[in-house]
């Protein structure tokens, strides 16, 4: 497998899935329509510079353990993105709100059809922006290993593109036709025709950013998609579900590359016998307080992805079994109908009703999700005997969206005035400089088993490849 | 009236009466002249709890003027001018009976009030179209919706006794409107100045004849010697204005409709409805004539009320006020057709070779204002084109009346295809109350759009031609219909029913105004507001306290 795929009539070989579409001549017809317009997308905004390169590439060709892992290699263009849904649960009954109990819904109602069709439309657009937003990476790889990774991750946005598409097709009609090819026709940073959310607007540019983006925002679509696994509408729910298995794997992204960076910073600072952030430059990696920098801004602006703190479109999603919280079974009340949640704003504790009050639940989920990783890294440095402690800002710094907006604070929540915010702003989050000095590291590596000098090498590789394996054939 | 026969709906409300079982009208014939004589029993109220006293009606009193009418209309071809007058002494009508209205749910008061006008604007219609002419002989007090009934006439004779008074007292005494046409009427019509009509509306007491005469609330004024003789001479008037074809003298009995009822729904020859209790769906299914129908003019008068056309306006216009009046929680009506297209064509060339046959006539009239009531109905009214449709001519006014409509295109061409049809009955021969066809309505009076559809008159038009020309919304292919239809139908019927009545209302009539529209779109949306309200139908509300001698306590808050 993985040699260019014969266009023909065998759906399941073309497509791999397991919604049955070699019998659904609905999802056929849509799909027919549709495949070609991706393909065109793919070519247009997907990776640049690679497109005749073979890639080491896992395809999933079904759900269970064997299949949903396959590797071998493939040419982007010709890869094989599937649809799949997770094993439909048994007798599985909505798990909150106002329906709870009752049996989950196996096609839309009619009332939820807009809700849903946003809902599902947001999430799909985010997949095909940070492909577009990361379609210049591959030119300053840091290694094959690396840039086999970015395109597993490229292939799986796209694929997870599909997901939300599938469901559009499958369950919105001709309106849900129509939002599929808006996915396409939306394109990151377009000014004319921007993607939905402000943040998947910018490029990345950089490896750093890359690394940041799979750890904070990544993790944002992870807990979207938990929310989303227990949706009442069920084929949303075995989708999203899926789709975790293999999110799971931009976060590995994330967490061993912002580990890897720091692994090496470590190293050279251990050789100079300084924490001079400007001999560690010199000496071509990252000094730690850039990498706070950089995780300052990621995290906060993630953050804001959860959306406001209090908010009637989140209650109603709860309320009417659109999207739950992350792991609903862990919590006692499914039902949240007259509770309260204390919730801090820049004018004190504000008693919100928990259904208006869901996004924070789910940002804070996230938060805490998020500090893991920093203790691995922490525990790094600390057997470096080095005095330095990465953090994770303040849910009130530097933020955008909800009651933070309105007040600047400095990277621990404190309030600050918007003078003090400014001069302080190169302290805190990445300034020109920093860009301009990660911009100048970002060196192309494409000899295999050879790795970038800011980065440390991995500690072991893809399917049990080593370090030396030829992940990507370029020419 | 109370039709019991069903037990799995014991409480249900038909429409059903014919004259020997009038309990309220007089109905008399003399020549040209038809007299209808108000004579209402106290003790026969619709419902129990109140008495009709001094000729006050309720739905049950207008059921028999509904019906009465329309055997005027069918079975006395020779009639040319109705007389509404009152066999009691010195009372011509009190109006609807207010103990009714303080005791009705506001559901059942807008029902009540929708059908007493549409029966009054049906007067009107048979005026302007038909030739029927009407003559209010007041020969005795009238007040509220009696003097709205003579509003609706041709002429209004008004007795003066010096004691007999005409008045609109609802709003001074009742803290409610003359909401079957009253104030609309009295300015629109009868162009009484507005500062008149002010002072006239606010008076309890109303005016004697001779003021009343003055202001131009009524036509005529007479004596009581000579009243019945200037009856008879205001009638003759009416006659000779009457262009109603009167050569025949034989009728069309209107036979007790076919009819049989059970809980999935109403069931007629030519109509059937199936009521989706679940979804709160009502499906209304009209059938095409099922042979190719005869050219014969005395072949088509002696099939009578089983002529096609006939028997679809009265079955569908029996469905739309059950469903009305019984079925309040359906909130969208689904219309749909079955049969052969080019049978309706043939019937739709019949009916323009003899339009100008009473019989003929009548039928285009009980029609139009069949689809007028279809079209004044608090309901979402989706139209589905299938496979199986016949929307063609005279059936395509009620794909163009629905809200919305879903045409199946096929995805591959295909012999069953459905089509759509215009013919020359779509220009004109159905106007909607608001005066335009409704093609010229649809497309907001655009001739460019209107004649373009003009050119297509008789074609069969293919989904993708219907679309383009804008006589449907969706095309939806099979792999998509049953999907969009569901979603659909489930989205409309979640939606809050008092914002979609309120929406339907204001974007099915585009453009001008009239009468009839105001009525409607005016007068009883603010009768329908008032009759929510504390003020009317509080504890302490004006409807409330009328005759318990206690003066109803308004909050004084102007809104």
């Amino acid at each position: 497998m993985g040699k260019g795929i014969k266009m023909s009539i065998n759906y399941s070989d073309r497509i791999p899935n397991n919604v049955n579409l070699s019998s659904d001549r609905s999802l056929q017809r849509a799909l027919e329509h549709w495949q070609p317009r991706f393909l065109d997308w793919w070519s247009e905004m997907g990776p640049g510079g690679y497109s005749g390169s073979d890639a080491y590439l896992r395809t999933a060709v079904g759900v269970n353990a064997k299949d949903w892992a396959s590797y071998g290699y493939v040419k982007m263009p010709d890869y094989r993105w599937g649809i799949f849904l997770a094993d439909p649960v048994e007798n599985r009954t909505i798990g909150f709100g106002d329906n709870y109990g009752k049996p989950v819904w196996q096609k839309v109602p009619g009332e939820l059809r807009t809700q849903f069709r946003r809902i599902i439309v947001t999430q799909g657009d985010t997949e095909p922006a940070s492909v577009e937003q990361q379609r210049l990476l591959g030119l300053t790889c840091p290694s094959l290993y690396d840039l086999r990774n970015l395109f597993q991750v490229n292939v799986e946005e796209g694929r997870h593109l599909w997901a939300m598409v599938y469901l559009l097709h499958a369950y919105f009609g001709r309106d849900g036709r129509e939002e599929a090819e808006e996915l396409l026709e939306r394109h990151s940073g377009d000014l004319d025709n921007p993607r939905i959310l402000g943040t998947f607007n910018q490029p990345i540019t950089d490896w750093l950013s890359f690394f940041m983006f799979t750890y904070f925002t990544d993790r944002d679509g992870k807990f979207q998609l938990k929310s989303l696994a227990e949706s009442a509408f069920d084929p949303l729910s075995r989708t999203c579900r899926f789709m975790l298995t293999e999110e799971a794997h931009h976060m590995f992204v994330g967490e061993t590359g912002l580990s890897r960076v720091i692994k090496r910073t470590l190293q050279v600072m251990k050789q100079v016998g300084t924490d001079d952030p400007d001999a560690i430059r010199a000496e071509g990696a990252i000094d730690l307080q850039t990498f706070q920098k950089y995780l300052n801004f990621w995290y906060s602006s993630s953050l804001d992805l959860f959306g406001a703190e209090e908010s009637s479109n989140a209650a109603f999603a709860f309320a009417n079994g659109i999207k739950g919280r992350s792991d609903e079974a862990q919590y006692r009340d499914h039902l949240e109908v007259n509770s309260l949640l204390k919730v801090e704003s820049h004018q004190g504790i504000r008693e919100i009703p928990t259904r208006n009050a869901m996004n924070e639940v789910l940002r804070a989920s996230y938060s805490q999700d998020c500090s893991i990783g920093l203790k691995r890294w922490n525990r790094l440095i600390a057997r470096s005997n080095i005095d330095f402690e990465i953090c994770l800002p303040s849910t009130k710094f530097n933020r955008n969206i909800g009651f933070w907006r309105e007040v600047d604070t400095d990277p621990k929540g404190t309030q600050v005035s918007r003078n003090l915010f400014d001069k302080k702003r190169e302290e805190w989050l990445p300034s020109e400089s920093d860009h301009d000095f990660i911009s100048n590291l970002m060196q192309r590596v494409v000899e295999p088993g050879k790795i970038a000098g800011w980065l440390a090498p991995p500690e072991r590789g893809i399917d049990n490849k080593g370090l030396e394996y030829e992940y990507v054939r370029t020419q | 009236m109370k039709n019991t026969a069903s037990l799995e709906v014991p409480d249900l409300v038909t429409y059903d009466t014919s004259p020997s079982k009038y309990c309220h009208w007089k109905l008399s014939i003399e020549n040209h002249i038809a007299t209808l004589s108000m004579d209402v029993t106290e003790g026969k109220g619709f419902s129990p709890g109140y008495e009709l006293k001094l000729n006050s009606y309720d739905l049950g009193v207008d059921i028999e003027l509904y019906d009465a009418l329309n055997r005027i209309r069918f079975e006395h071809p020779t009639v040319k001018c109705v007389v509404i007058t009152s066999s009691k002494e010195k009372m011509f009508c009190s109006g609807a009976n207010i103990y009714m209205l303080g005791k009705a749910s506001h559901s059942a008061k807008v029902n009540f009030c929708k059908f007493t006008n549409e029966t009054r604007n049906g007067m009107e219609d048979s005026s302007l179209h038909e030739g029927l002419k009407f003559l209010a002989a007041i020969n005795g007090t009238v007040a509220g919706g009696g003097y709205e009934l003579a509003l609706a006439c041709d002429k209004i004779l008004m007795i003066d006794d010096r004691s007999s008074s005409v008045s609109l007292p609802e709003v001074p005494l009742l803290g409610v409107l003359p909401g079957t046409g009253g104030l609309t009427r009295i300015v629109d019509k009868r162009k009484v100045r507005k500062d008149h009509a002010d002072v006239f509306c606010s008076l309890p007491e109303g005016f004697r004849a001779t003021r009343a005469k003055k202001w131009n609330l009524v036509d005529e004024i007479c004596k009581p010697k000579q009243f019945l003789a200037k009856t008879h001479v205001m009638a003759k008037d009416l006659v000779e204005a009457s262009n109603r074809d009167s050569s025949r003298t034989e009728g069309v009995r209107l036979e007790k409709l076919n009819r049989a009822i059970d809980e999935n729904g109403y069931h007629y020859n030519q109509v059937k409805v199936s009521i989706d209790k679940d979804k709160r769906v009502a499906f209304i299914t009209v059938y095409g004539p099922e042979t190719c129908p005869s050219e014969n003019l005395e072949e088509i008068m002696a099939e009578g009320c089983s002529w096609w056309l006939l028997e679809l306006a009265r079955e569908l216009d029996d469905a739309i006020l059950l469903l009305r009046t019984n079925n309040l929680d359906i909130g969208v009506w689904v219309i749909k057709t079955e049969g052969a297209a080019s049978n309706v064509m043939a019937i739709d060339q019949f009916v323009l070779d003899n339009i100008n046959n009473w019989f003929v006539r009548s039928t285009i009239g009980f029609l139009r204002r069949t689809l007028a009531r279809l079209e004044v109905s608090a309901r979402s009214l989706f139209a589905i084109v299938d496979s199986r449709s016949c929307f063609a001519g005279t059936l395509t006014e009620l794909l163009l009346a629905a809200d919305r409509s879903y045409m199946l295109c096929p995805e591959e061409p295909s012999t069953d295809a459905p089509t759509v049809q215009l013919s020359k009955v779509n220009f004109g021969l159905y106007p909607m109350i608001n005066d335009l066809s409704r093609i010229d309505s649809r497309f907001c009076e655009d001739q460019v759009k209107v004649s373009l559809a003009e050119k297509n008159c008789g074609q069969m038009l293919s989904a993708k031609d219907a679309e383009s020309l804008g006589l449907v919304t969706f095309i939806p292919d099979e792999l998509d219909w049953d999907e969009e239809i569901r979603l659909a139908l489930e989205e409309r019927v979640s939606i809050s029913p008092d914002a979609l009545t309120g929406m339907e209302a204001n974007l099915r009539f585009s453009g001008k105004e009239n009468t009839a529209t105001r009525v409607f779109g005016r007068l009883s949306a603010w009768q329908n507001w008032i009759f929510n309200r504390p003020n009317a139908v509080g504890p302490a509300g004006a409807l409330k306290t009328f005759g318990t001698g206690k003066k109803p306590e308004y909050k004084w808050e102007r809104v």
